[in-house]
């Protein structure tokens, strides 16, 4: 018994599971790159993404816990259709304040600050990424205490904020 | 089928005047960044309808992975040197 | 399957059109990085499935791996774009920029 919450132990030290992700991801893009099947080219596959997923798994995961890393990796996924499904309305919004003639009577552009209570380095990169990329927002600056500044180009976009974004990344990572 | 390629091509081409007109009478240094990024998203869609109008997709999808990388890291660069510098308010 | 990608290519070319034009009309540096930063990734998502959709249409294996490649192509730039935008709107911030506002 104790040998065994040894090695989930020694397991979570050594990160095993983060560096088998990012050996899959590695290799996935090796393969996809390199486009040859053949015996040489695979080994070569194997030593690099080897030896960057032994040097460098922090850059893509960060502090995860060994335990829950494959569910967070789905339900990352699952979030992937909703935040296209937003990036398209927030588009069709900023068309149509491109095109309507009197732009400048329409647009009020300001700049928001608001508190985030996100955990982790990871989570707030994915939160500053999609707030830039929905409606009518652009991060300006992040804080290391967490503190958010948004440039909105108009007051709805301006008061949606956080909103719901902020709850399904929370969820992710819960 | 080529050549709805060829007209989106062109289509392309006559859009990155805009950003052209942004880039070389930009008011700031950052709004011609802001141009040339524009011009640079551009230019890695029209190099995948070249390989698909000259058929040698394969061949012209890494140089437009090569250019997407390429003009992700001049804009950070660029960025970068230009927030320590003084006079971005006028030139 | 040609249809749908002929679909997927004009609609991005409508995004990419508005975010030229965005570039041009809005009043500040601010203001111009939203259109920069999000209409030309869309356009460039969905002129991107229309191609790869299009190199899938006669399909093969190699063909497979050129519709990767594309769909790799979107996926950094979906990754990258919104951090160039940052770093622009970072840069301006940090020199001082004050932004439009309708008075």
């Amino acid at each position: 018994m104790i040998g065994l919450a040894k090695s989930a132990e020694w397991l979570r030290e050594a990160r095993i599971g983060a560096k088998l992700m990012t050996f899959g991801v590695c290799y996935a893009t090796w393969i996809v790159l390199s486009g040859r099947f053949d015996a040489f080219h695979l080994m070569l596959g194997v030593v690099s993404s080897a030896i960057v997923s032994m040097t460098s798994s922090e850059l893509l995961f960060p502090d995860v816990k060994y335990a829950n890393l494959p569910r967070m990796v789905l339900r990352f996924f699952l979030y992937i259709p909703w935040l296209l499904y937003q990036v398209f309305l927030a588009n069709l919004h900023l068309l149509y304040l491109t095109f309507h003639p009197r732009m400048k009577e329409q647009i009020d552009p300001q700049i928001v600050t608001f508190q985030s209570r996100l955990e982790g380095d990871m989570a707030l990169l994915i939160f500053a990424n999609s707030i830039t990329l929905t409606p009518g927002t652009v991060t300006i600056y992040v804080s290391v205490l967490k503190k958010f500044t948004v440039h909105a180009i108009d007051d709805p976009s301006a008061r949606a904020l956080p909103g719901r974004m902020e709850e399904k990344i929370e969820h992710i990572f819960a | 089928m080529e050549n709805a390629f060829i007209y989106t091509g062109i289509f392309l081409c006559v859009l990155m005047l805009l950003p052209l007109y942004r880039a070389v009478f930009g008011p700031t240094v950052l709004d011609r960044l802001i141009g040339a990024n524009a011009i640079g998203s551009k230019t890695t869609a029209l190099l995948i309808m070249i390989g698909l109008i000259y058929q040698r997709v394969d061949m012209f999808v890494d140089i437009a992975l090569a250019y997407a990388t390429l003009n992700f890291i001049a804009v950070l660069a660029t960025s970068r040197y230009f927030q320590k510098r003084k006079g971005l308010y006028k030139e | 399957m040609g249809v749908i990608s002929f679909v997927l290519l004009l609609g991005g070319l409508v995004f990419y059109a508005g975010g030229s034009v965005g570039i041009i009309r809005f009043p500040d540096v601010y203001s111009r990085l939203h259109p920069a930063g999000k209409l030309d990734t869309m356009g460039l998502f969905m002129t991107m499935s229309g191609m790869a959709l299009y190199v899938l249409s006669d399909w093969s294996i190699s063909a497979l791996l050129t519709a990767l490649k594309i769909m790799l192509i979107v996926v950094f730039i979906f990754i990258t774009s919104p951090t160039a935008t940052h770093a622009m709107a970072d840069a301006g911030m940090r020199a001082g920029l004050v932004h439009w506002s309708r008075k």
